[in-house]
């Protein structure tokens, strides 16, 4: 066999190696990978099942998957509470950037790329910086709040900060570039000339919308929506900033049973069935919205 | 929405037509009248303004000033979606997440037609695509999507049915092919068609009027043949074919005839073929109407001697000469090759005649080479 195999490569030698060269050019990827996404996920699932050994932060390796259930039992309003903000966050942000992407990619003309600077721009400051800046927009002395008491649309008992609104505001603010920049690129690879076809077909602005620009831009709602929904499901930093106690979502939970509780196993549980969820949700998403849609 | 968008047929009418982006004109009060059930075509270089004038009868750019008019009805401020009007666009712009069937439906189903499937099947016979009704535009061939398109938009039977370049993108093969198909299909069904391109054997394999545009304002207008044969413009003369422009001087008058001087040779030149309006004339005639001799041979007709080949060549069906005259202006000739003669040699004495019907005066003050730097670039 061996021999048989030795004159079949000699043959298509040439062959052979260009068809490596894919291979080797994966390599560097996959090896990252392997040490920085495999290897992690495994530890954390052999972590999940310890048990609490003798000394502080030691664990022992007792197969406990009960841990999960105990987990599960403790957090679950947690749980719950982080996908119901961030599914608010992600219709927020794809109510907000569509318009946005949809006007940069078909009406801005000359200002396209400066528009598109400006929606990367705040990226320019960190992260913790812009969330604890909604702290002042919200804030008592903040404009908003002003503007919405002056109005008598909320009492000045209410606060505006620490609160469900101000989590998810800033959730939906945090992730609104990760929504408008795919639904700009898959708009913008619309031929607008069949938009101006529906138009010709007698297809008035609303219905060439519904039936040929809403479905051709699928691919970026789709990739809007899980970009803003996967990380703002998992986020702890707006809820830590800009929420209450009764705020808190899994990602809170998760890092005080890390960090202060030093309850790895725990911590371990709840961040692997965080990943199955979303595994779970996403593949049903994507189906949904995938063979309906832009197949 | 109903079946109002049908209701209005007749002729295509333009009344004074201007369309400007800011400074630019690129329409120049332009009229022009399609018949009802005409294969109309407009003809002219890119940027000329015939698109920009078939964008604005489908209604997607708006006119400057002017009217339209279908019939007696006032189209002029119509939205898109209402006008009785539809698009075979450059490169189709099918709907790409569309199957083939509910492409062509698009446009019925919007206006509420009841029989869809009978509809589209019948139109998917016409093209002879119906096995292909459920695949995606992207898996088919650019001749299928062009047909498809075309099928796209007949469906409706609209009053006016607006083709915009449509066999550009095919190659050679095709697109005469196509041709054919696409004039069969007009004669079939009946609609009025008016057709954009700057393929002058194109216009004039189809269309029964053509207007050859240029900077926005319409030329001239008429049949390919009279377009052809008696062109009004040096731009229409060099654009539409080939042309030998030499200028001249109107001596006299002859009877139905201008006697024109010619760097010294007299030539009689039609009245009735002469736009001349003044003694200086530009003499035109098509290079298949010129007959080549050697210089020792009697010849009738308007005559030009002392010539030189400077080129021959043969391309099977004719020979294409290329004769250097006395005043050093080069003169085309294209001749049959029916005749068992050998043709002529590079460097031959010869001279040309023609018949002097076949002759058009142009005015001498128009430039010989407009319209026929165009032709070449264009035409790849």
């Amino acid at each position: 066999m061996a021999f048989l195999h030795a004159t079949g490569t000699k043959a298509k030698g040439g062959l052979k190696r260009k068809s490596l060269i894919p291979y080797f050019l994966l390599l560097p990827g996959l090896i990252w990978l392997v040490f920085f996404f495999l290897l992690p996920i495994l530890t954390l699932i052999s972590t999940s099942t310890k048990t609490p050994g003798l000394g502080i932060g030691e664990f022992d390796q007792t197969y406990r998957f009960a841990n999960y259930w105990d987990a599960i039992v403790n957090s679950h309003s947690q749980f719950i509470r982080s996908f119901e903000y961030a599914t608010i966050a992600t219709i927020l942000a794809l109510v907000i950037a569509y318009p946005l992407a949809y006007a940069i990619a078909f009406k801005s003309g000359r200002w396209k790329n400066t528009l598109l600077v400006l929606v990367v721009a705040p990226f320019f400051t960190s992260f913790i910086l812009r969330t604890i800046a909604w702290k002042q927009i919200l804030g008592s002395q903040g404009i908003v709040y002003k503007l919405l008491t002056d109005l008598h649309i909320i009492s000045t008992q209410t606060h505006l900060t620490a609160s469900p609104l101000a989590v998810v505001a800033g959730l939906t603010y945090n992730f609104l570039p990760f929504m408008t920049l795919p639904l700009y690129s898959s708009l913008e690879r619309i031929d607008p000339r069949t938009l101006e076809a529906a138009g010709d077909l007698y297809a008035n602005v609303i219905t060439t919308f519904r039936k040929v620009t809403l479905p051709l831009s699928m691919p970026g709602v789709v990739a809007g929506t899980l970009l803003t929904f996967i990380p703002a499901a998992g986020d702890y930093v707006n809820a830590d900033i800009l929420g209450n106690p009764d705020t808190k979502m899994i990602g809170n939970v998760i890092n005080a049973r890390y960090l202060q509780i030093v309850d790895y196993p725990t911590a371990a549980a709840l961040s692997f069935t965080l990943m199955i969820v979303i595994l779970v949700m996403v593949m049903i998403y994507i189906k949904k919205a995938g063979t309906e849609e832009l197949v | 929405m109903a079946d109002a968008s049908n209701s209005a047929s007749g002729d295509l009418q333009l009344s004074h037509i201007t369309k400007s982006f800011g400074e630019f004109v690129a329409v120049d009060d332009l009229s022009l009248t399609v018949p009802q059930g005409s294969f109309f075509a407009l003809l002219g270089p890119s940027g000329c303004g015939k698109t920009t004038t078939l964008r604005m009868i489908a209604g997607l750019e708006d006119p400057t000033s002017g009217t339209m008019h279908i019939g007696t009805t006032d189209i002029t401020n119509t939205r898109p979606y209402k006008r009785p009007v539809n698009t075979v666009f450059q490169n189709y712009a099918l709907f790409p997440h569309l199957s083939i069937f509910e492409n062509i439906a698009f446009g019925l189903r919007r206006r509420g037609v009841k029989d869809v499937k009978e509809q589209v099947d019948k139109v998917l016979e016409l093209v002879e695509l119906p096995h292909l009704a459920q695949r995606k535009p992207s898996q088919l061939s650019g001749g299928q999507q062009q047909r498809i398109a075309v099928a796209r938009a007949i469906v409706n039977r609209p009053a006016l049915l607006l083709l915009d370049e449509p066999l550009g993108a095919l190659d050679l093969k095709l697109r005469r092919q196509m041709q054919i198909e696409l004039k069969w299909i007009q004669t079939e069904i009946g609609l009025t068609f008016v057709h954009v391109t700057h393929d002058q054997e194109e216009a004039m394999t189809m269309a029964d009027t053509i207007a050859v545009m240029n900077e926005g304002r319409i030329e001239q207008m008429g049949s390919p043949a009279d377009l052809y044969d008696n062109p009004k413009t040096a731009f229409v003369a060099n654009f539409l074919g080939q042309s030998n422009l030499i200028k001249g001087k109107i001596e006299s008058n002859d009877g139905a005839n201008q006697i024109v001087d010619l760097f010294g040779t007299k030539v009689a030149v039609p009245k009735a073929r002469s736009s001349a309006k003044d003694s200086s004339i530009l003499v035109g005639i098509r290079p298949e109407k010129l007959r080549i001799q050697p210089e020792d041979i009697a010849m009738s007709g308007n005559i030009l001697t002392g010539g030189t080949i400077s080129d021959v060549s043969y391309i099977g069906v004719s020979t294409q000469y290329q004769v250097e005259m006395p005043w050093g202006q080069e003169l085309m000739v294209f001749e049959q090759n029916d005749d068992g003669v050998a043709p002529l040699d590079k460097g031959d004495r010869v001279k040309l005649s023609w018949e002097p019907i076949f002759t058009f005066g142009l005015d001498g003050s128009e430039d010989a080479n407009a319209g026929s730097e165009l032709h070449i670039s264009e035409d790849e």
